[in-house]
């Protein structure tokens, strides 16, 4: 083969080569995988919002438990079939109670969760406050 | 110390000294379950082991809601679960008892292979009642299980009336089964059968 062949053979392989690569890729991102992503993200939204019930204060998203795994995928599924958000955690707040929430809804007792910190920082606040007066005012002046 | 500064620490730390205490006489791994009191989650289920003649369904698998009018034990079990080992001769020798009466126990596998499910009942001397796999754990999910064993025990209403966390003594099994047997069966097109003598 000449070397006038060899370079021909060469050029048409080059030209040749993005067709086939352009074949071989996949195909661009679909409404479906689109979805699947969106479905993913809500799920994920979803579970780091559930406390696994066989842990110590980690989520269902965190958890690597079979329990977690199994209420993920019970997740994806009810999202997948349309149910809101609240809905699902709807759901396990009807199996498990207010409990399986890690942020429980502030009504009702749960109020005092929120208030309660407020509360000791405000009055905290206010003896630190007295104290610091107190010294203060007690305190002789500097004579120059 | 003036009785004023006194009388306000005493104000602060009374309370939360309470609390704590409060706190260290509640077991955190007990979590209330809002299901009794409520409809049973429905279920069908494929039976792995021994099944009454109790017409729960086919004898491969049992639906919850042909049992209705009667009262129903579900016991959630697994064979790597050391408390269930505790347990599993009350649950046995009551539930042989109960056998052909308006009593059912079920037994649902949770998070085990059938395999080693049959195993651990060969090993226990055997059950009087059908043992059930609970594929992804969903009937668990339904009733709220977070760990096992757990008993509920579900009336002629068809609603859970008691939930039991840990391995089941016999008095409370007794008590609870002669409870809920006490209570008129609901009117229904299905005639239920009448209680029989354990």
């Amino acid at each position: 083969m000449s070397a006038r062949w060899e370079h021909a053979l060469f050029a048409v392989v080059l030209l040749a080569t993005p067709v086939a690569a352009q074949q071989s890729m996949p195909a661009p991102p679909s409404a479906s995988v689109a979805g699947d992503s969106v479905l993913e993200r809500e799920t994920r939204a979803v579970a780091s919002q559930l406390r696994c019930p066989v842990c110590q204060g980690l989520s269902i998203e965190d958890s690597p438990s079979e329990l977690s795994q199994q209420m993920r995928a019970l997740v994806r599924e009810q999202l997948r079939a349309g149910r809101s958000p609240d809905d699902v955690k709807g759901y396990f707040v009807s199996k498990y109670g207010e409990w399986i929430l890690l942020s429980p809804p502030a009504h009702g007792v749960n109020t005092l969760i929120y208030a309660l910190p407020l509360l000791a920082l405000v009055a905290g606040g206010t003896v630190v406050a007295v104290i610091v007066r107190r010294w203060t005012r007690g305190a002789k002046p500097v004579e120059m | 110390m003036d009785w004023r500064r006194s009388t306000f620490g005493a104000a602060i730390a009374i309370p939360v000294i309470a609390l704590l205490a409060f706190g260290m006489t509640r077991d955190p791994r007990d979590i209330p379950s809002p299901l009794p009191g409520r409809d049973a989650p429905d279920f069908t289920l494929a039976s792995f082991g021994s099944a009454e003649p109790s017409g729960a369904g086919r004898a491969d698998s049992v639906h919850l809601g042909a049992l209705r009018g009667d009262v129903v034990v579900v016991n959630v079990w697994a064979s790597w679960c050391l408390a269930c080992r505790d347990e599993h001769p009350v649950l046995r020798e009551v539930g042989s008892r109960y056998a052909g009466t308006d009593v059912h126990f079920l037994g649902v596998l949770y998070n085990d292979n059938v395999n080693n499910g049959r195993r651990w009942i060969r090993e226990m001397g055997g059950q009087s009642y059908p043992a059930l796999e609970d594929p992804g754990a969903r009937t668990a999910i339904d009733y709220g299980v977070y760990g096992v064993p757990e008993t509920f025990f579900v009336g002629r209403d068809g609603r859970v009336a008691y939930k039991h966390t840990g391995p089941i003594t016999e008095s409370v099994l007794l008590a609870k089964i002669e409870e809920l047997r006490k209570v008129q069966p609901v009117a229904s097109a299905a005639s239920p059968r009448p209680p029989a003598s354990p």
